[in-house]
């Protein structure tokens, strides 16, 4: 049995060509963007985001689109961005709705459609939280599509993440597609017992509450038998985690985290203080 | 390769769930030594993945509730033990290979290697014993594929890869081959008899495919309401025709045998020879 060495949770980093790992695990990353360290494109997609929410007026959103489109040309994600722009209808177009029609206070009215009427300034509100929703939407793809999941959570381990929130972000993360072909598992098995989710809106929310129930009771379940299969592989084990892949840093990118972060932030704080009037 | 020693003995243990009415297992007494395959078999709600458990140390020091009696590895208490020890020692493949998996890695071979890098072992070694695990269970196909993507077979095969990644010295198995077919099955128990003869891996196997077992386990224990109702080599209690009373069904060469004597064609030792010479 191998010695207990103390509670070192951190990762050991492999030497570089110590060992052969097969190309589908090392998955060297191509490209400039992609070759960049997980921490500093989260950083980056963070800081997109609150730009993109704080930043008044148009210039914040339209400057992060144009930026993060940049970014996605040279990442050679542009085209997978277009799933993730449709994904934002749903959300997009009640925010179109709801500011265009309701926006309280608004007095120049632009049409009408029955009691209802569109005004100016709801129109451009609408506009702007548009544009910030599809800048945060592309933002959040273009780090996902550019770094592998478990890279992102070796690096924060090796930062000094604890193992388990580490896992718990991870398993999240994973989880969501896995809960997608479950809830289609379910409705299946449940239109085989007879059940109605098709047509009408009434019976599609009928068939909610029989879908969601094995849903949350399956998923704790789940978590219990996961959380007893962890512990079976030495999950808790007090010693220095191995890393299958060793993720390069440097101080220069160090250096734009920094600037890239804080400077999101100052950013933001001048146009909230109104000293740095944008359009 | 490693060759395990030792024994894992259970003496008097009675085990209760936290919160339970009733003791799961009642005073069960199994040994299990290095190179051995102990089979295990019973009718449903007996007992058997909580004797999976208890034997395996995780109840109580993983699921909690109350273990009377002992439970020991090389004469070492279990509940003495931390989790990371127990999965070095002993390792336990469950029910449900898709809860048995990590849920984070994206390969089959990263999956593999989760338990060695949770120990922190060298790179290389974590590389090894992974590639040692496909190799055994004929799965070194499977090592890109995602694993969230497997059929049940696939996982239940990727899930004992694991397993046996940890290389512990006792291996507890809960239905190891309840979703694979038939060549997966015979994969399965020669690996595991592999296992057992060259590295003296001790087995303890809970299976409802009695054909399975009646090749491969040394002894059997009938396991039912908590309790070891019937305990001996193999082939005497896999043999046995009250088996079908238990909800157990016996073997092929135990119903055929049956059959043959019942319908006075043989008596049981013509035909226990006449089922013996196919293997001859």
């Amino acid at each position: 049995m191998r010695p207990d060495p103390g509670p070192d949770t951190s990762v050991a980093i492999p030497e570089p060509g110590a060992a052969v790992l097969p190309a589908y695990v090392l998955r060297v990353p191509t490209g400039p963007y992609r070759a960049l360290n997980p921490l500093t494109k989260f950083v980056i997609a963070i800081a997109s985001a609150v730009v993109a929410f704080g930043v008044r007026g148009w210039t914040g959103p339209l400057s992060i689109l144009v930026v993060t489109a940049a970014i996605a040309l040279i990442a050679g994600v542009s085209r997978s961005l277009r799933r993730f722009v449709l994904a934002t209808i749903p959300i997009v177009a009640s925010i179109l709705l709801v500011n265009a029609f309701l926006y309280p206070g608004a007095t120049d009215v632009l049409f009408r459609v029955g009691p209802f009427a569109a005004t100016g300034t709801g129109v451009t509100v609408a506009l702007q939280a548009v544009l910030r929703v599809i800048a945060f939407a592309l933002s959040v793809a273009v780090f996902s599509l550019t770094t592998a999941t478990d890279d992102f959570l070796a690096d924060l381990e090796r930062r000094g993440t604890g193992r388990r929130l580490t896992f718990v972000i991870g398993s999240a993360i994973r989880t969501i597609p896995t809960m997608g072909s479950r809830a289609i598992e379910i409705v299946e098995a449940q239109r085989a017992r007879g059940l109605d989710t098709e047509g009408s809106i009434r019976r599609r929310l009928r068939g909610i509450v029989p879908l969601a129930g094995p849903m949350v009771f399956g998923s704790l379940g789940e978590v219990e038998e996961r959380t007893i299969a962890l512990e079976a592989r030495a999950f808790s084990a007090p010693v220095r985690r191995t890393a299958m892949r060793a993720l390069p840093d440097s101080s220069t990118q160090r250096a734009l985290r920094w600037v890239v972060g804080l400077g999101s932030l100052v950013l933001v704080a001048v146009s909230v203080a109104g000293r740095f009037p944008l359009p | 390769m490693s060759v395990a020693t030792g024994t894992l003995r259970l003496s008097g243990a009675t085990y209760r769930y936290a919160g339970a009415r009733h003791d799961a297992l009642t005073g069960v007494d199994l040994e299990l030594a290095a190179g051995s395959v102990l089979g295990v078999v019973g009718p449903n709600e007996a007992g058997k993945s909580t004797l999976c458990l208890v034997a395996a140390g995780l109840a109580p020091v993983v699921v909690g509730g109350r273990l009377t009696g002992s439970v020991t590895i090389d004469g070492r208490e279990t509940v003495g033990m931390r989790p990371h020890e127990l999965a070095q020692r002993c390792g336990i493949l469950f029910q449900d290979p898709q809860a048995q998996l990590s849920g984070t890695a994206s390969t089959v071979f990263e999956e593999l290697a989760f338990g060695p890098c949770n120990l922190g072992l060298p790179l290389g070694d974590v590389i090894d014993r992974v590639e040692a695990s496909l190799a055994t269970l004929g799965i070194a196909a499977l090592a890109d594929r995602d694993p969230a993507r497997l059929s049940g077979g696939q996982a239940q095969l990727v899930a004992l890869a694991a397993i046996l990644a940890l290389r512990p010295d006792f291996l507890v198995l809960d239905e190891p081959t309840s979703q694979l077919d038939p060549q997966g099955t015979r994969l399965v128990g020669e690996a595991l008899r592999d296992l057992a003869r060259e590295s003296r891996t001790a087995i303890l196997v809970v299976e409802h495919k009695t054909s399975l077992l009646d090749q491969l386990a040394d002894r059997v224990v009938v396991i039912d309401h908590g309790r070891i109702v019937r305990a001996g080599p193999s082939a005497e209690v896999l043999g046995d025709p009250a088996l079908v009373e238990l909800g157990v069904e016996p073997p092929p060469r135990v119903r055929v045998r049956a059959a043959l004597a019942g319908a006075g064609l043989r008596t049981p030792d013509e035909a226990d020879q006449l089922l013996a010479e196919p293997a001859r």
